[in-house]
């Protein structure tokens, strides 16, 4: 029974946690709510685990599919499956759901049950967009998880909510609106939602260039590529910490995911012929960006830069057509969801002390929380691509793809080696080094258990996989190789133009 | 104990060391801290020197083998592994020896701080990724290594991170470090294009194949692909070994505590970047134009840096400056393919430029943390072992026989005299200029702190000695009035008088082997038309005779010079120095100011990334494209407005619409 529905575990274990969170929880009752959601993240993350222990390696297909009819008059299908690039991303997702459960532990005190319930119930939709293998399903929970993130950063988020909410609901719905056009075109032309029939149609050079446009505009959003890309900044400024984690960690490596799983297999000839203006929309997320995130005075905002140009690294790997290329972008995906959800989470332990975000009010951190300036140091070399930590296998992988490719996209790519560390450390300098400045500084008290206990997990994951990235690539091999031999052949009809 | 375990045990026994040291230090006491870290990099000495033995005794063939499959993607494998060779033998010894002497100096000059166990615990990292750095037998391993190095030397150039000059010296450090690291990446990502492995034993084997290939990176310039490669690697030991102009960031390393200074900033990380050329002879050897540019940046390095350490009044800037000349004659030597010779000075340096560093922390400690020279003065009565010491460093560095010192330089010398490398000549005037200043510097400063006049004792005006222990921060401590300095304690003169061995007798005894015998090995290339110690080789009749015919050259006579006009300058007429300032004050200007280097580089770069950061995201993200979509979203909300209005709600209104309506309707059906 179980072995047969891993992947449904995976999804409706968090949420149906999430309901019992809804249900029992409530703000009289914040202890038992909490243990409750905790319970529940774990019992989450352990129904994914199988997704890699059942996992065979060499099989570069989709596993542990399951397929059940739902509406069968227009032939849609509930049906899941996972490869190479998804279980990562799902054990990425079922593990950040913990750390972020724990992060808002006694920092979250009004509607704690709704919090909790929504990063529960946002964690098994989440899963769902990286299992289904149904354009509708997939579209449902495309759909479906903007909005516990909407409610997130619109119910617990900053003062300026409002703005940043509809700023992100707007963005993201409007891409994924033409992404539904292209799902019933597909349909038309098939008359399935099917992915594999999708990804085996024929089609022409024309219809594969509208349809990966219509992709386009979904995918690109939510990466964010540059210049789609403002949304993101908002976003994290007014989300709470658990928001920006769940975001930063999850929810950007969906866009990514969308061009592997969708644009590319199914518009093959379309992605070759746009290679060239992705790897440039890239580039600009890599270079650009980078000097926007030098220039920014508030901290979240810094990391949010950094997570855009980061993203850039995936898109280049994606698009350069070669094995290195694509798999240091999903390695790149991974890491930086470690990375960047600690940063995140870093940023959250001061801003909860201090209650301010701007650089400006911090100096000198080290001298009351060295061990918390242990972990950031950490972090922030890990996100300026040191070799040791994961931060720099993706960006390596990338860099030394790009250069097979083009040796000036290699160049460009590199710049960050540069940039990625001024702006990094330039704000570590700033927030942790030198004399104590401010009074409120002096007061900091150093991390509790709870708070060691998450960053002392992610400094593990970050060293270890910075010292032994094999267990990722191992999983990616078969998958992306399949994946990149689909992408050689051509599916317009007649051959080659 | 198989090879490879003894192997492994070299880099893992310091980490082991710095990772218990670094997580448990503050809850351990203060010895375990040193205990521990000591009793690591002492087995690892040991251990390293038992290798080297083995190896030059032929009794072990080189070792080349992997430890573990890093990562595999398509069909490239990363590994790390180790390459176990005369060169990297031999840099394991100076590495485990110097960074044993620090560690030991350590526990005297640390005493009183606040981060003792720290200090260890990134000492000991250091060393394992130093290495890490040395026993790579691949590239991915090599800047692994190289970039880790970069991190300990930032985490302890910022070691008080409470002082704004030290976290500000870090950053740029670091900063400058990954422009250099920028290009070797480059390097790198271009060897596993065209050669398809990471692996030194593959790439050099087929690399000379690779002789006529050329790219053509930018439209109409063809350039060799050797070349472009050679040229991207060294612009990372530019970055890494100083180089002008990536150098700027070593002078301001002296932030750090002096320990470090002589052992990262001076013995062995700067010095990654010679080794990693010489390592890399088979792929220089292939390409002339490289090593042309090699030559003249080591070359202009040797010399402009030189000038630099006259001017200096820090003690430890002083040494600093010296450390950029000597890289640059190291520099030198490898552009005219002598990169046995390179080493050998690398070794020679390593010695007694630690001696000096850490006799210039002996100094400072007698001081009372103060640093300038014009404070000091007559410091020989009372520090007798830092004195001795400090002159058989100095004299070793300016280049007087017998001391080490004298046969490494005037090898390089010699080497580049004979070369036919397009760039010798202006090389070897280069360094032929560079013993004169050398000499001149070295003895400035033995003259300025041991001899004449104490000009110690003086109380300036901030001065405060009493919290000392818990605050290193106050750069000028300094003696009180009356108070006399103290020679150091013994954990700080034993390392100095260990240092000063190698400094007198490392160079006869190894001049022969390492430059005109089978010393390295296979470890070192070298093509017949470029083997200039070949050449000096023909003439070599053993060390003595060596030094007796260098001792009618002119580079000793100019370091004699050198020395002299210390001598008449700082001790016979001390009141010419400044006369002489006052004269030539516009070129002191430059000189003090380094060349305007940095001014340029803080203005150029540092402002003008933020200029442009500020420009897109002011104008790029906030006005255009922010201005777009909100702009967007108004004109569909006026636009919702305008046509809200017709939902007015009055019946009149939607009465008079339906007739327009109706009309309009008719009359099209009848018109049609």
């Amino acid at each position: 029974m179980f072995e047969s529905h891993i992947i449904s575990l995976s999804i409706w274990v968090p949420i149906v946690a999430g309901v019992f969170v809804l249900v029992l929880g409530s703000d009289s009752r914040p202890t038992l709510t909490r243990w409750l959601a905790l319970f529940g993240s774990i019992a989450g993350f352990i129904a994914t685990l199988p997704l890699y222990t059942h996992f065979d390696m060499s099989n570069g297909g989709f596993q542990m599919q399951e397929t059940y009819a739902w509406i069968p008059v227009f032939s849609i299908n509930y049906h899941l499956g996972v490869d190479g690039i998804a279980v990562p991303l799902i054990l990425l997702t079922s593990f950040t759901t913990m750390i972020v459960v724990i992060a808002g532990w006694e920092v979250i005190q009004k509607r704690v049950a709704q919090y909790m319930a929504a990063f529960l119930i946002m964690s098994g939709l989440m899963i769902g967009v990286f299992s289904a293998l149904d354009g509708i399903l997939f579209y449902m929970f495309w759909e479906a998880m903007l909005i516990p993130m909407f409610l997130v950063i619109g119910v617990w988020g900053g003062p300026n909510r409002v703005y940043a909410t509809i700023k992100f609901f707007l963005y993201t719905l409007l891409g994924s609106l033409l992404m539904l056009v292209a799902f019933i075109y597909l349909y038309h032309q098939t008359h399935s939602f099917e992915i594999i029939d999708f990804h085996a149609l024929p089609l022409s050079l024309t219809a594969q260039m509208l349809i990966f446009g219509a992709f386009f505009m979904a995918f690109a959003v939510k990466i964010p590529m540059w210049p789609v890309h403002t949304w993101l900044p908002d976003a994290h400024v007014e989300a709470p910490t658990g928001g920006s984690v769940v975001l930063a960690a999850i929810m950007l490596k969906l866009g990514a995911y969308g061009f592997l799983r969708y644009a590319m297999p199914i518009a093959p000839d379309a992605a070759q012929e746009l290679a060239m203006p992705m790897i440039v929309l890239s580039l600009i997320a890599v270079v650009y960006i980078a000097f926007v995130a030098l220039v920014q005075q508030d901290m979240k905002k810094l990391i949010a830069y950094s997570s855009i140009s980061h993203m850039g690294f995936v898109t280049l790997g994606l698009f350069i057509f070669n094995p290195l290329g694509m798999e240091g972008g999903i390695v790149q995906m991974i890491s930086h969801g470690f990375v960047s959800g600690a940063l995140f989470l870093c940023v959250g332990v001061l801003y909860d002390r201090v209650h301010s975000r701007q650089i400006a009010d911090y100096g000198g951190v080290v001298n009351t929380m060295p061990v918390f300036a242990a972990f950031a140091v950490l972090f922030a070399m890990a996100n300026a691509g040191l070799p040791g930590t994961s931060g720099f296998v993706g960006e390596f992988m990338v860099i030394l793809g790009a250069i097979q490719a083009n040796f000036w996209y290699g160049f460009c790519a590199a710049i960050t080696l540069i940039l990625g560390a001024a702006y990094t450390l330039w704000m570590v300098k700033r927030v942790y080094f030198g004399g104590v400045t401010h009074k409120h500084v002096a007061e900091l008290l150093d991390l509790n258990k709870r708070e060691f206990l998450i960053l002392a997990v992610l400094a593990v994951l970050v060293i270890g996989f910075g010292v032994y990235p094999q267990p990722i690539t191992e999983m990616t091999h078969a998958t992306v190789n399949q994946l990149l031999q689909h992408l050689a052949l051509s599916k317009i009809p007649g051959g080659a133009p | 104990m198989g090879m490879k375990t003894i192997y492994l045990l070299i880099p893992l026994l310091p980490l082991f060391a710095a990772v218990v040291v670094g997580l448990f230090g503050r809850k351990l006491p203060r010895s375990t801290a040193h205990v521990l870290t000591i009793a690591a990099v002492a087995v690892s000495f040991g251990l390293s020197v038992g290798v080297l033995l083995d190896i030059l005794k032929g009794a072990a063939p080189p070792f080349n083998d992997t430890i573990y499959t890093w990562l595999t993607s398509g069909n490239i494998r990363f590994e790390v592994g180790f390459l176990i060779d005369q060169l990297s033998a031999m840099m394991m010894v100076v590495v485990t020896f110097v960074s044993l002497m620090v560690h030991i100096y350590t526990i005297g000059y640390m005493r009183d701080d606040p981060g003792y166990s720290r200090f260890f615990s990134y000492i000991s990292l250091f060393t394992f990724s130093m290495l890490m750095l040395v026993m790579s037998n691949n590239f991915m391993q090599l800047f692994f290594g190289w970039e880790a190095v970069g991190l300990v030397s930032y985490l302890l150039i910022g070691f008080w991170f409470k002082r704004p000059t030290a976290i500000y010296a870090n950053l740029k450090a670091f900063l400058v470090n990954r422009v250099g690291d920028f290009g070797f990446l480059l390097g790198i990502g271009l060897i596993l294009y065209c050669f398809e492995s990471l692996d030194y034993a593959s790439v050099f084997l087929v690399a000379p194949q690779f002789t006529d290939v050329t790219v053509t990176l930018i439209p109409g310039l063809e350039w060799s692909l050797l070349t472009v490669i050679c040229i991207l690697l060294f612009i990372g030991a530019m970055g890494k070994s100083a180089q002008v102009p990536l150098h700027v960031w070593l002078p301001d390393s002296m932030e750090g505590p002096t320990p470090i200074s002589a052992l990262i900033h001076a013995a062995t990380m700067v010095t990654a970047g010679i080794f990693m050329v010489a390592r890399m002879s088979p792929l220089y050897e292939l390409s002339t134009t490289a090593l042309s540019f090699v030559l003249v940046i080591g070359a202009i390095t040797a010399l402009l840096m030189a000038f630099l350490g006259i001017i200096q009044n820090d003690i430890k800037r002083v040494v600093a400056y010296s450390t950029l000349s000597q890289l640059g004659y190291m520099t030198v030597a490898l552009g005219v393919s002598a990169y046995s010779a390179a080493i050998f000075h690398l070794m020679t340096h390593a010695f007694f430029k630690a001696l000096l560093f850490l006799g210039a922390g002996s100094v400072i400690i007698a001081m009372h943390h103060d640093q300038d020279l014009r404070r000091m003065g007559g410091l020989r009565k009372y520090l007798p072992v830092t004195y001795i010491t400090a002159v058989i460093g100095s004299l070793a560095l300016a280049g007087i026989p017998p001391f080490a010192g004298f046969f490494s330089k005037d090898a390089i010398i010699e080497a580049v005299g004979v070369s036919h490398t397009p760039g010798a000549g202006l090389a070897y005037f280069a360094v032929m200029a560079g013993v004169f200043v050398t000499a001149f510097y070295s003895f400035r400063l033995l003259f300025l702190a041991f001899h004449g006049k104490e000009r110690f004792g003086h109380a300036h005006e901030e001065h405060h000695d009493d919290d000392h222990s818990d605050d290193h921060d106050d750069e000028h401590h300094g003696l009180a009035p009356g108070e006399k300095p103290r020679e150091s304690p013994w954990v700080v003169t034993l390392p100095l008088i260990l240092l000063a061995i190698p400094s007198v007798i490392a160079g006869l005894l190894y001049i022969k082997p390492m430059l005109f015998g089978s010393f390295f090995g296979n470890a070192i290339t070298v093509r017949p038309e470029h083997d200039v110690l070949q050449h000096i080789g023909t003439e070599f009749h053993g060390w003595f005779e060596f030094m007796l015919h260098g001792m009618m050259q002119l580079p000793f006579w100019l370091a004699i010079a050198g020395i002299a006009s210390a001598w008449y300058l700082y001790l016979v007429r001390p009141d010419f120095p400044a006369a002489i300032q006052a004269q030539f004050h516009r070129i002191y200007r430059v000189l003090d100011n380094k060349y305007y280097f940095d001014a340029f580089y803080v203005k150029f770069f540092a402002g003008g990334a933020r200029c442009v950061g500020n420009l897109l995201w002011k104008i790029g993200d906030v006005q255009i494209i922010d201005g777009f979509v909100n702009g967007l979203a108004h004109s569909i909300g006026r636009f919702a407005g305008e046509i809200r209005r017709l939902q007015s709600g009055l019946i009149y209104h939607y009465a008079f619409a339906m007739i327009i309506g109706a009309l309009a309707l008719l009359t099209w059906f009848m018109a049609r």
